[in-house]
């Protein structure tokens, strides 16, 4: 299945947020969303997840989302988003139950994406039990239990260590090679999107529209080893934020 | 670094603010409190008719359980007790989350509850009783009442408090409407309700004995009424004490509900 953005303009109150956003997020690859700071990124990634209505234009699903996806738009949140009563297994269960599964299947679905995240240790574990790494891989394998055809990602990795990031971004390309997924990866940080992203979108600060769009054709499974060549692409988005989210930075925010 | 020939540790600064449970200490101001109470009467530094000594208080209780009152009196109160408190704290939540989930609710409901929630619900026993009649309806109605406003305005709370974001969550995996509500909102709730239990357990006690001073044959509050207009003050004490056995008992339920629910927080 492939997203398909359309003339997407968007405004809270009277402040324009998002601005005439064409953008085609096509099957199996990586989509980075880079920008300054309150371009509207977020936003944007909930009008693409039917979580809000865009006030212009439209978000089209182009081709049928594969039969078995239980939940084809699907989120991966910067702070996790995980139940603290239910456990790590419960958790995962949460996006199961409502698809009237039976036990045998859904506890064969959690069983599956705990060993893919390398988390079959830690089934009954509560999430204050974990690390923030480790609530993330939990919050990744819900988001694998329903099949998704798209994985919305806002930030996924923001509230992490940089090593802890460094070892899940490695898991994430890991996944990738192994079932190539489609997917939408908003962020902060320009060597995330180096590193994960097909195609990277640079939005202007607010109201965001789409300044450039990086492709970059080095396969995912290489890049942790050749970052040396990634490091123009970074230095060409930076140069392309620098200013502004200098200028986004003095913004007053409800300005 | 410069040689420091008075060289010290850093002072200490943190610690405290963390009160923690310690099982013995409650008993043992209790068994104080009570072994000063009788050395004073014994000694006649308290005269026995400002306040009896607890062995005559005991006295009295024993008198109490031997002449087989003391289970009418309990039964008829704690079933009273149940009963209201129970009918409402099931409509209690079943307000607060109407007002915590839907707006026409909210804007029905909320001034309505801050209306009456400070009316003391003993002024309004007579009403009830023309409405309920003299016997249990009333005495239940009152305690209902009592129970009712505290457990809507925690139950609101809790649900306004639940984190957005779980919501968000529920929705972003397309979770059914009822879902959401029993799988994230009511657990989230649940750390600002069981609090709320306290207080109308509180509140649903003194409703009870003010309820049964008014018209019971029976009942720890008819009890303690008829030692106090007989000037019998050791009955009084002990039918008091019997109050705080049940406040007592009130709170460890509760406190284990707690433990045994909400054993996912820190
Ligand atoms: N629900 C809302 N109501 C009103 N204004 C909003 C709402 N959500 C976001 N905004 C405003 O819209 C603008 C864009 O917000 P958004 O969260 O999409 O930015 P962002 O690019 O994700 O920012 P950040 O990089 O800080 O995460 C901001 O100015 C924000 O204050
Ligand atoms: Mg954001």
């Amino acid at each position: 299945m492939q997203l398909i953005l359309n003339g997407i303009n968007h405004r809270y109150g009277s402040m324009p947020v998002l601005s005439d956003i064409d953008l085609e997020i096509p099957a199996g690859e990586i989509v980075c969303i880079v920008g300054p700071s309150g371009c509207g990124k977020s936003t944007l990634l909930r009008l693409i997840g039917g979580l809000e209505r865009p006030d212009e234009g439209a978000v089209l699903e182009h081709g049928a989302p594969p039969a078995d996806s239980l939940n084809p738009l699907t989120y991966i949140f910067q702070d996790f988003a995980l139940l603290p009563w239910r456990s790590v297994a419960g958790n995962i269960s949460l996006a199961l139950e409502d698809h009237g599964l039976g036990k045998a299947k859904t506890d064969a679905i959690i069983d599956d994406v705990l060993a893919r995240t390398k988390l079959s240790d830690f089934k009954t574990a509560l999430p204050r039990q974990l690390s923030g790494g480790m609530k993330q891989r939990v919050a990744i394998a819900r988001a694998l239990a329903v099949r998704p055809a798209v994985l919305l990602m806002d930030e996924p990795l923001s509230a992490l260590d940089s090593q802890t990031r460094e070892l899940l971004m490695d898991d994430l390309v890991g996944l990738w090679s192994k079932t190539p997924f489609t997917a939408v990866y908003v962020t902060h940080n320009l060597n995330e999107a180096v590193r994960l992203g097909h195609k990277i979108v640079v939005l202007s600060r607010r109201p965001g529209r789409i300044r450039e769009v990086v492709s970059i054709d080095m396969p995912l499974a290489e890049r942790a080893d050749r970052v040396g060549e990634l490091a123009s692409k970074q230095e060409q988005l930076w140069s392309l934020i620098r200013d502004e989210a200098a200028a986004a930075d003095m913004e007053l925010i409800d300005a | 670094m410069p040689e420091n020939p008075t060289s010290q540790p850093v002072p200490f600064r943190g610690g405290g603010f963390n009160p923690r449970p310690r099982a013995l200490i409650g008993l043992a101001v209790m068994v104080v409190l009570i072994a000063v109470w009788e050395t004073g009467c014994r000694t006649g530094i308290i005269h026995p008719l400002v306040l009896p000594a607890p062995s005559e208080a005991a006295t009295a209780f024993m008198e109490l359980v031997d002449s087989g009152l003391l289970w009418t009196h309990l039964g008829a109160s704690l079933s009273r007790l149940v009963i209201g408190w129970t009918a409402g704290t099931i409509l209690g939540i079943t307000v607060g989350f109407a007002i915590g989930l839907f707006s026409l609710a909210r804007a029905g409901m909320v001034p309505l509850v801050a209306a009456i929630f400070p009316i003391p619900k003993i002024a309004l026993l007579p009403l009830f009783i023309i409405w309920f009649g003299i016997g249990e309806g009333s005495k239940v109605a009152t305690i209902l009442f009592g129970t009712f406003f505290p457990t809507v305005v925690a139950t609101y709370g809790g649900v306004d408090n639940v984190d957005r974001g779980l919501i968000r969550m529920g929705q972003s995996f397309g979770l059914s409407w009822v879902s959401i509500v029993r799988k994230i909102i009511l657990p989230g709730a649940l750390p600002a309700i069981l609090p709320g239990f306290r207080i109308s357990a509180a509140i649903a006690i003194v409703l009870l004995v003010a309820a049964e001073m008014i018209g019971a044959e029976f009942g720890v509050g008819a009890y303690i009424l008829m030692a106090g207009s007989l000037m019998a003050m050791d009955q009084l004490i002990a039918g008091v004490a019997i109050l705080s056995t049940i406040g007592l008992t009130v709170s460890w339920i509760i406190g284990r509900a707690e433990k045994a629910l909400l054993r996912w927080r820190v």
